[in-house]
């Protein structure tokens, strides 16, 4: 396998006298979608956080495309092409698909917004992930479903030139239908040759489409497996910690 | 929309005219009204008090009804700036008081010229929208209690700057005739055609900016129709006051000079938020902060900025109050800054944050004036205007929280 597209050794992060992240190794490849498992308070949302720069670990190797990163704000992890999708989303409601996707970054030319320019790249990049469920790139937000809100979501890091994108739970709030649709798309940003890490509570979701998991238990990474290689019934049992990478607990 | 295949992703402006007015219906259904409910109450109270009082309809009715909603005009779009953050300035009436005060003090008691002294209103409107902003946006103080707090303690301002009863002639003849004097007859026409022009510039300025980018174009005739129905109802109401409309053997005849004044601010102001990054993240900032703040827009910064617009705004109306009624009261502005948040909300601004434009304000502004207008024409007692303005607003605001909700919004806290 060549070099990972992003690469944790030894990260640790603690709050005070908790330990949250007790020396984490951690690997995703460009054009792979990783798995991030793990109980609730196992620190997934911290590891997520510190590589989007909003808290920055106390310690460890983060090396991006082999190079050594230091990630200490938003804007640098903004600057490597560090993108992450939150749960709840961000997108105002009162504004369209296109106004959303170029939020905070739109296109002026001659001192004016140029919507013909914005609309071109929006409906580009969706159509990149061959999404067909949005029918026009001038709907309001607030009229879209969950799935599609989703959509718009994901569609704006790749507009962004995401090298690597992070989706923590994107599908939790979603019906099955919404869900796959979700799905296929992170696929397919994947298949564009993007990283792509997903945080999932649903290992049916997990098993149909990342390529390696990712399990965090109590703050240490106990295991790290191919998808093919391994099973539903294995991963329940790293999650709980009934199992470790060396045997049956 | 017939000419979209299901693979395509569209932008809305695909299609003939006929995709476009269904397209148009489905935003109606979403609950994207906008002015809709508006411009229809303005029709029904026009049929309604047309056949009430013979006089309403009279040229000379019709033009003081456009002075009257002008200066209405010009406060409720002051005020949209801050509605779209669901902000609310209960100051802006006060405000444009105290300025007004400022400019009597400078130049009336001080002798200062007129137009330094107006500068200099309008620069303490700007401090005063600074500082509330200041105060919502970097402190955390809901702008409804700064605000209030304001309209109190301005009121004692004015008194203090104008002494207790205090009410002085405004002796400007230049700022006496922007809402007495009409422009000559040509003038009315001049004006009308460089809206036409300006209107038919953006409108294939911003066709050649989409066929550059490779984007789809709406129908040019949907264009032109906008420009012609611009032109048409232009030239009736600017025909209208191109006749004499005077009772007495002195002619009076042209559009007020306040028109085209009103005019240009709601182009400026519609320009900057429809076509500037700036309007863009106040309405972002509006919508959802959280995501805006996200997204790298200050968010701070946007929301004092939209502060400062408001009060000087509102110090313009205050120009054309005391131009109104050619003096500058020790009590000036306390009463008309509900008229504005009023005119705003019935003319389809969400009380919600993120919704409205400055061509709302005015539509707005037109309803609560003919209604003010009709119910003096027809003789009923002045406490029947207020129960009727109220009862209007109160409607509005409910079109408002029931559209938010068929279009998803919900209620935020
Ligand atoms: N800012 C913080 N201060 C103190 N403790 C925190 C903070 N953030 C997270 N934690 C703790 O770290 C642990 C891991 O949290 P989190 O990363 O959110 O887990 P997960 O996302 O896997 O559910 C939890 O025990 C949580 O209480
Ligand atoms: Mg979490």
């Amino acid at each position: 396998m060549d070099v990972p597209l992003i690469e944790l050794s030894g990260v640790k992060k603690s709050f005070g006298p908790v330990d949250v992240l007790k020396g984490i190794d951690f690997k995703a490849y460009a054009g792979q979608v990783t798995a991030l498992v793990g109980d609730n308070g196992a620190g997934k949302s911290t590891l997520i956080k510190g590589l989007s720069g909003v808290q920055p670990y106390d310690e460890g190797v983060v090396k991006f495309a082999g190079e050594e990163a230091h990630l200490h704000s938003p804007r640098h992890s903004g600057a490597l092409g560090i993108e992450v999708v939150y749960q709840d989303l961000a997108l105002c409601d009162n504004l369209d698909i296109v106004q959303n996707m170029f939020l905070g970054r739109e296109e002026v030319t001659q001192g004016t917004l140029d919507e013909g320019s914005m609309e071109f790249q929006a409906t580009k990049a969706l159509q990149s992930l061959s999404v067909r469920t949005v029918k026009s790139v001038r709907q309001k937000v607030s009229s879209l479903s969950g799935g599609q809100r989703q959509t718009v979501a994901i569609a704006r890091s790749v507009l962004r030139n995401a090298k690597l994108v992070i989706l923590d739970e994107p599908t939790a709030a979603l019906g099955v239908a919404q869900t796959e649709q979700v799905l296929n798309l992170v696929r397919r940003l994947a298949d564009n040759g993007i990283g792509v890490i997903i945080i999932s509570h649903n290992l049916a979701d997990v098993f149909q489409v990342c390529d390696s998991i990712n399990v965090l238990y109590l703050g240490r990474m106990v295991a790290s497996l191919k998808t093919s290689e391994t099973n539903q019934a294995d991963v329940v049992g790293y999650i709980t910690g009934t199992k470790t990478m060396e045997g049956v607990a | 929309m017939a000419t979209l295949t299901p693979t395509e992703i569209g932008s809305g402006h695909e299609g003939n005219i006929r995709d476009q007015i269904t397209a148009y219906g489905q935003r109606l259904k979403n609950g994207e009204m906008g002015a809709l409910p508006a411009v229809i109450a303005l029709l029904a109270l026009v049929v309604l008090f047309a056949s009430l009082s013979p006089f309403f309809l009279t040229t000379m009715n019709f033009a003081n009804l456009f002075v009257q909603a002008a200066q209405l005009t010009v406060l409720a779009s002051a005020l949209v700036f801050v509605l779209l953050l669901a902000e609310i300035d209960l100051s802006a009436g006060v405000t444009a008081g105290v300025g007004m005060a400022l400019f009597v003090v400078l130049h009336q008691m001080m002798g200062l010229n007129w137009i330094i002294s107006i500068i200099a209103a309008l620069a303490l409107g700007s401090l005063v929208g600074w500082t509330i902003g200041i105060f919502v946006a970097k402190i955390g103080v809901p702008s409804f209690v700064v605000t209030l707090g304001l309209f109190l303690g301005f009121q004692g301002l004015m008194l203090v700057m104008l002494g207790d009863g205090g009410l002085f002639r405004l002796d400007v003849p230049e700022l006496k005739a922007i809402m007495n004097s009409n422009m000559p007859v040509w003038g009315g026409w001049l004006m009308l055609a460089i809206m036409v022009v300006v209107s038919l510039g953006l409108g294939f300025y911003d066709r050649a900016r989409r066929n550059k980018a490779g984007v789809a174009n709406r129908p040019v005739a949907l264009m032109l129709s906008r420009v012609a129905l611009i032109a048409v109802l232009g030239g009736v109401a600017v025909a209208a006051m191109s006749v004499n409309r005077s009772v007495s053997v002195v002619p009076i005849d042209g559009v007020p000079i306040v028109i085209p004044i009103v005019i240009a601010i709601l182009f400026i102001g519609t320009f900057v938020l429809d076509r500037t990054t700036f309007g863009r993240h106040l309405y972002a900032v509006g919508g959802n902060p959280e995501a805006a703040r996200r997204a790298g827009i200050k968010v701070a910064k946007i929301r004092i900025t939209a502060f400062i617009i408001c009060s000087t705004l509102a110090v313009v109306s205050g120009i054309l109050a005391a131009s109104r009624i050619g003096a500058i009261e020790s009590t000036a502005g306390r009463s008309i800054v509900l008229s504005g948040v009023a005119a705003a909300v019935v003319g389809g601004v969400s009380l919600f944050g993120g919704r409205g434009r400055l061509i709302h304000a005015a539509i707005g502004a037109l309803v609560i004036a003919i209604i003010d207008n009709g119910l003096g024409l027809i003789g009923l007692p002045a406490g029947v205007n207020f129960l009727v303005t109220g009862a209007v607003l109160i409607a509005a605001a409910t079109i408002d929280a029931l559209s938010r909700k068929r279009s998803g919004g919900g209620v935020r806290v």
